[in-house]
């Protein structure tokens, strides 16, 4: 299912009230778990609404999913965690808004890891969902239901929120592109924050077109984030099969120890397609990556710890029979309300900011990511990419590595350095290992969006 | 009292502001219901995120310039981590490192003489909600919170420990409110526009924080009772422990509250929501439009009027006041506005719990003229001063309605009634004659002239004076004839 | 290392109520993710933190007073209200 595809549909004379219904028949008898909140009601008046008025807009008509971490105005917004069950935001997030002006139809929210902390998606207290391409596999994390969903052919776009690598991972173990724009590109407000510095939205398609389209919609200057930016360019139109003046980076850092061979071949095999289409490659080196784990988990871990404290459960969310002290009240609530990841990084990160500590911890992550950060520029400047495996094995097994925290975090390696230097970064799947699909990462420089974007295009033709 | 040591944190709002410091919800919420000033950002909702207001940021480099601090070159947004259910986020957004100015300093004048109060650092935080106890905090059942304050900029300026009395924590206060007046960044007049947490400490004893006061007479009353009950314990044998007290406005006495974090556990860290900012290129700007400040408003007042100290000193303790003096000096006698405003309205507005605005400087320059001109006493300009405030009116109206003329010397009133004698000649005539109508006539006549300000018995004394003069001329000319 | 009295602290800060078993549990997960973390000790970052991968400065909106939501969505998913307010539990 991709946005091409239903346009033919339409002009075939195939209704958008058709379309929805089959998608929620699709999703209600689906053994995916993708979908945490249908907004079937909200959905279906707008394919009506589109009908009767005709598809206007850059998605006119098209479904999309939305990753429960974000926003949504009436329809309830969890993050997949027992603390905000029920809540029903009373504001549209700054990418539904746009989504909705370019008449894009809302069919729910999407399942993750609780509060986007994980790398498979069994957290989330709605139950873990399940990898298309092999049932008793994980859909990776922590958009693990967006990309299922994608990949499942129950909608042909979604969103999902990348803090050290939730869109690309899932895009990955699932076989579907995913990006994460350069941090600033994509505005954050209404993006439940997990890790406000590292953190991006960023779009998930079965085609690395349909990406473009999706993130020309929600990219752009607003001036309710402070961090954002205007953007350069229109991602969709600047597509194109040519990459003769594609110079790729090869970081050898980042096809070390624990990378699967099969996944090390595809990769391989993806670099020698692009240079038989005319790029080049060069081999080089990105010194600090092996501080990149341990810089991530401190920063995300202690902004996270400050981010979660919000949910005491008086304005909104989970709140027990009767009060006790206020103290207590709330200690209650956050015991019964975070799933045990969630309240293993809030500790570990209330730590890692204590007085005494912060120089050690999160200070020094902070350095520390200051040289990760010039790694990639001085990479970046006689190169516009760097390709490296996006996981670095396929998809595991549900239940596999959830009883051990630390082996779950490694996982992210390949991913992480990404988020601390704010660069843009696609996974585009790349053969097989077996029958699990293995994603090939491309990464660019601060918004050269349109170059990843191309390269990826590139790539996804000469498989074809 | 021996030994006390007295540092404050004071936290003014910057209500003067339209809108929230990171939000755009209106500021002007005091005569509203609870919960409708509000918005995802104030609420802390998940998703929200923080915008600075730049005129708050404005406004902060003003205070910090006119207390005299230094400016730093860039300062920026921190997380505070604590709990506490009026606070929407767990985390309040102030500052730490980097505040926007530092090792600032006001001058005290007090009994003692003039004392200069250090302040360590003047830093910009968002407000929280405000919580209703039902009943006293201590009894309460449970709380109720109205978020429609949470986000509203405060300015949190710190001071040394450098008081040494209740009575100058107060005057403290007080100067400072009035130089933030002066900057309009600040109306002391709203509910919650003002809260202090001092910290006290008696000779060389462990300090107690008393936390959130929010008046400025509650201050000096929460230090006393803080004086008093730490000296109890000391003298009964007890070590004063370090801790944060809640001081009950109603009961007037001070409270522990130990769940609360301290210092340590704050855990700030950079508000990664927030980028930083560069305030030392807009310094200069800010610094052409700072206005004339209360001390050198003092000063000039005594320059440029030749008022005394005293009177400059009343003068400028409201702008208002202030202003108005000077619009009422330009027409009168400076000196004579100075004591008559300084001395006596102020003194009528304040038995009144009235500000200046409500008397017209207009109204002000005719009292004055009027008792230049002595055709109105000390004590009539009172009664008009104080009927004006009470009931309204103009002080010509109120002269005329009240009778409020001064009674005329014998020498005027004599003129006067020469006057009215030649010009009613045939009436003095029949008075002569000894007829009651023309007397009553003439009477009119002097009262018509004088306003009423004669005492009837004189202008009768008078008349019958210039009828006995009439007939002894008649007499002489009869004899000479 | 840090203690099962230090989780203690940390769940008390947190405000997250552990038992007995989840202290235990944790002080040593906590540990061993540390241990981890230690590998930041080997780096010489002898340079400025990156608070921003962007380095913007001064971003501001004006002093301009907009729309708030009505008190009914402010309200709206509160668990617990009262009058037009937010009820919470005792202070004290």
């Amino acid at each position: 299912m991709n946005v091409d595809g239903i346009r033919e549909m339409f002009q075939n004379g195939k209704s958008v009230e058709e379309l929805v219904h089959s998608i929620f028949d699709k999703i209600e008898h689906s053994k995916l778990n993708a979908f945490v909140t249908l907004a079937k009601e909200s959905a279906l008046e707008e394919a009506r609404r589109v009908d009767k008025h005709g598809a206007k807009g850059m998605l006119g008509g098209i479904p999309i999913g939305i990753k429960d971490s974000i926003s949504t105005k009436g329809i309830q917004t969890t993050c997949c965690s027992k603390i905000l069950e029920g809540y029903i935001p009373p504001y549209d997030a700054h990418v539904i808004e746009r989504l909705k002006a370019e008449g894009a139809i809302i069919i729910g929210k999407t399942n993750m890891d609780e509060f986007a902390m994980g790398t498979s998606t069994e957290t989330s207290c709605f139950g873990p969902t399940r990898n298309p391409w092999d049932l008793i596999r994980v859909p990776g994390g922590s958009s693990g239901g967006s990309a299922a969903a994608v990949a499942g052919g129950e909608v042909p776009l979604a969103l999902g929120s990348d803090t050290g690598g939730s869109v690309r991972c899932p895009a990955s173990f699932c076989g579907v592109v995913g990006l994460k724009p350069t941090y600033g590109l994509v505005s954050r407000y209404g993006l439940v924050a997990y890790a406000n510095s590292l953190e991006q939205i960023g779009p998930f398609a079965g085609n690395v077109k349909d990406v473009a389209l999706l993130l020309d919609v929600i990219s752009g200057y607003d001036p309710r984030d402070s961090t954002s930016v205007t953007k350069k360019c229109e991602y969709l139109k600047e597509l194109r099969e040519d990459v003769s003046d594609v110079k790729i980076g090869v970081p050898g850092e980042f096809f070390g120890e624990g990378i699967d061979e099969k996944v090390e071949k595809a990769v391989w095999g993806g670099i020698k397609a692009l240079e038989d289409r005319g790029a080049s490659y060069t081999e080089i080196s990105l010194p600090h990556t092996k501080y990149s784990l341990a810089a991530y988990y401190i920063i995300a871990m202690s902004e996270a710890s400050s981010n979660l404290a919000r949910f005491d459960g008086l304005r909104y969310g989970l709140r027990l029979g009767k009060d006790k002290d206020w103290h207590t009240t709330f200690s209650e609530i956050k015991a019964q309300g975070f799933g045990e990841e969630v309240k293993r990084r809030i500790l570990l990160g209330t730590y890692a900011l204590s007085a005494g500590y912060y120089g050690k911890y999160y200070l020094k992550a902070l350095k520390v990511r200051t040289l990760i950060k010039r790694d990639f520029e001085s990479a970046l400047k006689d190169t516009n990419v760097l390709i490296t495996p996006t996981m670095p094995f396929p998809a595991f097994k549900i239940g596999e590595k959830i009883g051990e925290p630390l082996a779950l975090y490694l996982a992210d390696v390949n991913t992480v350095p990404i988020n601390l230097a704010g660069v843009p970064s696609i996974s585009v799947p790349c053969g097989f290992a077996g029958k699990l699909p293995i994603g090939m990462q491309i990464i660019g420089r601060h918004f050269d969006e349109a170059t990843i974007l191309r390269t990826a295009y590139a790539f996804e033709r000469g498989m074809k | 009292m021996k030994d006390v040591i007295i540092g404050l944190e004071v936290h003014v709002q910057l209500n003067k502001l339209r809108s929230k410091l990171f939000c755009s919800c209106s500021t002007q919420y005091h005569d509203s219901e609870p919960d409708t000033h509000t918005c995802p950002v104030c609420l802390g909702l998940p998703g929200a995120l923080p915008v600075t207001n730049g005129k708050a940021v404005d406004n902060a480099i003003k205070v910090a310039l006119a207390l005299n601090c230094n400016i730093e070159e860039w300062t920026m947004f921190y997380r505070k981590n604590y709990y506490y259910p009026d606070l929407v986020k767990g985390f309040q957004i102030s500052q730490y490192d980097y505040p926007i100015a530092t090792n600032g300093s006001i001058s005290l004048e007090t009994e003692g003489g003039e004392r200069t109060i250090r302040i360590k650092r003047v830093h910009m935080e968002e407000d929280p909600g405000r919580l209703v106890h039902v009943g006293t905090i201590d009894k309460s059942k449970y709380s109720l919170i109205d978020y429609n304050r949470s986000g509203v900029a405060l300015l949190e300026v710190v001071t040394e420990p450098d008081l040494r009395t209740p009575k100058e924590a107060r005057l403290f206060l007080n100067k400072l409110k009035n130089i933030l007046e002066y900057l309009d960044v600040f109306d002391s007049s709203l509910e919650g526009s003002l809260r202090v947490d001092a910290n006290i400490s008696i000779a060389g004893g462990k300090r107690a924080e008393i936390k959130n006061i929010s008046s400025y007479k509650g201050v000096e009353k929460a230090l006393l009772f803080e004086i008093v009950r730490q000296n109890n314990l000391v003298r009964r044998g007890v070590k004063v422990v370090q801790e944060t007290r809640h001081f009950d406005e109603v009961r007037g006495i001070t409270i522990s509250l130990r769940t609360k974090e301290g210092e340590e556990d704050y855990r700030y860290f950079p508000e990664p929501d927030l980028v930083p900012i560069t305030i030392v290129d807009r310094v200069d700007d800010i610094k052409k439009t700072l206005p004339e400040l209360p001390d050198a408003k003092r000063q000039r007042f005594v320059l440029q009027y030749g008022i005394s100290d005293n009177h400059a000193k009343v003068l400028i303790s409201e702008l208002g006041l202030a202003n108005f003096f000077e619009t009422v000096a330009t027409e009168v006698d400076a000196n004579l506005s100075a004591t008559w405003i300084a001395d006596v309205l102020k003194g009528e507005l304040n038995y009144r719990d009235l500000d200046i605005s409500a008397f017209s400087p207009g109204h002000m320059v005719q009292i004055l003229q009027m008792l230049k001109k002595d055709t109105i006493t000390e004590n009539g300009a009172v009664q008009v001063i104080r009927t004006i405030l009470d009931e309204g009116g103009t002080p010509l109206d109120i002269v005329e309605r009240k009778g409020l003329q001064p009674k005329m010397g014998a020498e005027a009133s004599g003129n006067i009634t020469l006057r009215v004698i030649e010009e009613n000649p045939d009436a003095f005539q029949d008075f002569c004659k000894g007829k009651n109508e023309a007397m009553h006539f003439l009477m009119g006549q002097v009262m018509k002239e004088t306003h009423g300000t004669v005492d009837r018995s004189t202008v009768i004394e008078l008349l019958n004076k210039s009828k006995k003069e009439k007939l002894q001329n008649a007499s002489d000319n009869h004899r000479e004839a | 290392m840090i203690t099962k009295k230090t989780v203690d602290h940390l769940g008390w800060l947190a405000r997250i109520k552990l038992t007995e078993e989840d202290k235990e549990k944790f002080t040593d997960q906590l540990n061993s993710i540390l241990d981890y973390f230690e590998k930041l000790d080997e780096v010489d970052a002898d340079v400025p933190p990156t608070h921003h991968v962007l380095g913007l400065t001064n971003v501001f909106r004006d002093d301009v007073a907009g729309q708030s939501i009505s008190q009914e969505d402010a309200l709206g998913n509160a668990p617990k209200k009262e009058r037009g307010y937010f009820k919470g539990p005792r202070i004290v």
